[in-house]
């Protein structure tokens, strides 16, 4: 199991740095599809195949498979994107700098990690993850719900056609006056 | 993992390798057979080696990687396409309880608590065998192919997911083999969920990417779609993928709503467990060939939808007949629980 | 456009009327035609098996040609070029010979084809050859032309178009050379008869 952890853990960090590395963004596309699909290993090391599942079906499956989607039909074919002046490079390298910076301080000082006492192996499973979710975490799960529905009004209110668009060109004839008039 | 998993995975493995090559073999024949021919009959008796020479013919062409093609991902996703292909067939419960040198075994790869949910993270990252290898193809075609692949996959996934949702509330649990076992218990899903059955046959045609719903590959549109510029065993990956895709569907759907390795009745006869057993699995395996064939009939009798109506069936038809179908479901195990007392 | 009636009875007119519930749940359709190709899965093929089986000829089929000798065995051409001169595609070609001395139980005539070819890629199978020749020596025949991969055995020399000299293996055409035939290539109206 220990060894299994480290070749995921390996996977997880070199795909994570490919993501950010790679040239040709659908390389890096791939490489964070990976990187999701270590991550589902990790929840299935710890038993939350539920979990693990769901990341795959909702991550990889979906949202990633978009993000494909749109980085083909852009075609970005340049590699590297477009050149940045002297400034951009030097005020990224700040930022990220100061980025750093913080992340190592506030590790440094941050509470020791320790395993969670009494990990309990039951814990990621359907049943459980069920019980609490409709229980313990009910208001914050259909707040959750309530965000969701409101984002699918959003986009069907964005996607919904003009009134005075041209009418459909596969009705003709008739049909078509009749609609029209 | 015990010597007789790794035995039956191997098993597994060459059943779906050979009923897929059969596969391509039965399309063919029901095909010529729904068209009044008599389809391939040359080699062999009855034409029944022809997959060995498709298979042959396969590899003895070139394998040609077209020049601006991206050589890594052009190879990629047949790769893909065919691994996410087969990985599915191992959470399927194929028979019941075999018992053999005073050992039990399960004809079932492996039971996760969430079977299903397996089957669907798999099939989900299958798209992206077609999209990277339509895209790689550097070919508009093949580009126009994996991008309906992608959009139709995600499209339907959803409506899928509904109708299992329904079906999961009513047997409690996400394990096929539990699910099976349920069925047995209670009788068939599709005596509860007809109308989940009919939205996930639909969903599973149009995730298979079979006619009426074969858009990215599309002949007459797209020339060969997402696979245009494939030749050689690369092509002949995406083909097999397409029918492993298929028979897996055809055991996930017997699974799910035809009580899988479940036959009525049979446990009353009182035969030896494991000749009960071993009968559990000839069913399973009848109720698969039977959808496989379903699948074939179906692509040989319907014309392909435009794009826009597929999208409008899934986006407008399927997914709220699904949300229909949870709520109805959910109200009527509400009330019958409430009139039990 | 009242007046044209309909080429079959099964013709529909098409019209672009929105669908109904029926036909937007598209399954009842699905399933008529579901039931149509069933049915077409059990019903007996008609699917002739070639090399095995083979579908009956008629009599008077046009096949491959075959060159005639008459009853003493002697090839009936005598190479006047009338066939070449029919033929539409241009198929038939052949060098003429003078008769030798002691070659008399070969040709009937003082004149033969030394070379007489027949490229059967370039031959529709028209029977013009067989119409024109004076001779009655060359005849199509309800035998098939086998198929190659090369194109040159397609073009048949004498030792392919002459029938065996042996009597018990001459080719029967007749099926075609009818009565009709014969009195119509012996009427005296027609100058090479006189």
């Amino acid at each position: 199991m220990a060894a299994l952890f480290y070749i995921l853990a390996a996977i997880s960090v070199i795909s994570a740095l490919t993501v950010v590395g790679a040239r040709n963004p659908v390389n890096s596309v791939i490489a964070l599809v990976v990187c999701f699909l270590s991550i589902a290993g990790h929840y299935v090391l710890l038993n939350a195949q539920f979990l693990a599942m769901v990341h795959v079906i909702v991550y990889t499956g979906a949202i990633m498979v978009l993000f494909l989607f749109v980085i083909m039909l852009l075609n970005l074919n340049k590699p590297g994107g477009p050149r940045k002046s002297l400034a951009m490079r030097l005020a990224a390298a700040v930022a990220g700098g100061l980025l750093f910076l913080t992340l190592a301080a506030a590790v440094r000082q941050g509470v020791a990690i320790t395993p969670a006492a009494g990990f309990d192996p039951g814990v990621g499973l359907v049943r459980h993850v069920g019980q609490v979710l409709f229980t313990e975490f009910l208001l914050p799960f259909e707040v959750s719900s309530v965000l969701f529905l409101s984002a699918i009004v959003g986009v069907v209110m964005l996607a919904k056609k003009d009134k005075d668009e041209a009418p459909d060109p596969h009705i003709t004839g008739p049909e078509r006056a009749r609609r029209t008039a | 993992m015990t010597l007789a998993t790794a035995l039956f995975l191997l098993v597994l493995f060459v059943v779906t390798l050979t009923v897929a090559a059969y596969s391509t073999y039965a399309e063919r024949k029901v095909a010529a057979f729904l068209q009044d021919r008599i389809g391939p009959d040359r080699a062999g008796p009855f034409g029944i080696l022809q997959p060995l020479a498709d298979g042959t013919k396969m590899f003895m062409k070139e394998d040609f990687i077209p020049a601006a093609a991206n050589r890594r991902l052009f190879t990629l996703g047949p790769a893909i396409a065919m691994i996410t292909a087969l990985m599915t067939g191992v959470v399927i419960p194929w028979g019941g309880e075999l018992t053999l040198f005073g050992e039990t075994f399960r004809l079932q790869g492996t039971d996760p608590e969430i079977g299903i949910l397996f089957v669907f993270a798999i099939v989900s990252i299958g798209v992206y065998g077609i999209m990277l290898g339509g895209w790689a193809s550097n070919n508009k075609y093949a580009l126009l192919g994996s991008v309906r692949a992608a959009s139709q996959m995600v499209s339907y996934e959803l409506g899928m997911g509904l109708s299992i949702v329904a079906l999961v509330m009513l047997n409690g649990t996400l394990s096929l083999g539990g699910i099976v076992e349920h069925q047995a218990a209670h009788g068939w899903n599709i005596i509860y969920q007809p109308l989940g059955f009919i939205i996930f046959l639909v969903c599973a045609f149009a995730e298979t990417n079979r006619s009426p719903f074969d858009m990215p590959e599309c002949e007459t549109e797209l020339v060969g779609g997402y696979h245009t510029e494939f030749s050689s065993m690369k092509l002949g990956f995406f083909l097999f993928a397409e029918y492993t895709n298929m028979f897996i569907s055809s055991a996930v759907i017997s699974t799910l709503y035809f009580g899988g390795y479940h036959v009525p009745g049979l446990d009353r006869l009182g035969l030896d467990p494991n000749l009960t057993t071993l009968i559990g699995t000839a069913a399973m395996f009848a109720k698969t060939f039977f959808f496989i064939f379903f699948f074939m009939w179906v692509r040989w009798s319907t014309p392909r939808f435009r794009f826009d109506q597929l999208m409008n069936l899934g986006w407008k038809g399927l997914i709220p007949l699904g949300i229909a179908n949870v709520l109805i479901t959910g109200t009527v195990y509400h009330l019958a629980e409430l009139w039990k007392g | 456009m009242s007046d044209l009636r309909p080429l079959t009875t099964r013709s529909r007119v098409v019209s672009d009327k929105r669908m109904t519930l029926m036909e937007r749940i598209y399954l009842p359709a699905m399933v008529a035609g579901l039931l149509i190709t069933i049915r077409h899965f059990f019903r007996r093929k008609p699917t002739v098996r070639y090399p095995e089986q083979e579908r009956p000829r008629p009599a008077v089929y046009r096949g491959r040609h075959v060159l005639k000798r008459d009853e003493k065995g002697r090839e009936r051409c005598t190479a006047c070029g009338l066939c070449a001169v029919a033929c539409p595609a241009e198929a038939i070609s052949m060098v003429a010979d003078e008769r030798k001395p002691g070659e008399e139980h070969l040709y009937r005539e003082e004149k033969y084809a030394r070379i007489y070819e027949i490229d059967m890629l370039r031959c529709i199978y028209c029977g013009l050859c067989e119409e024109a020749c004076p001779k009655e020596a060359i005849f199509l025949t309800d035998r098939l032309v086998k198929a190659d991969r090369e194109r040159m055995p397609f073009v048949f020399g004498k030792d392919e178009l002459v029938e065996p000299m042996d009597p018990a293996r001459r080719i029967d055409v007749s099926g075609r050379q009818t009565a009709a035939v014969r009195t119509f290539k012996q009427n005296p109206r027609y100058a090479h008869n006189r």
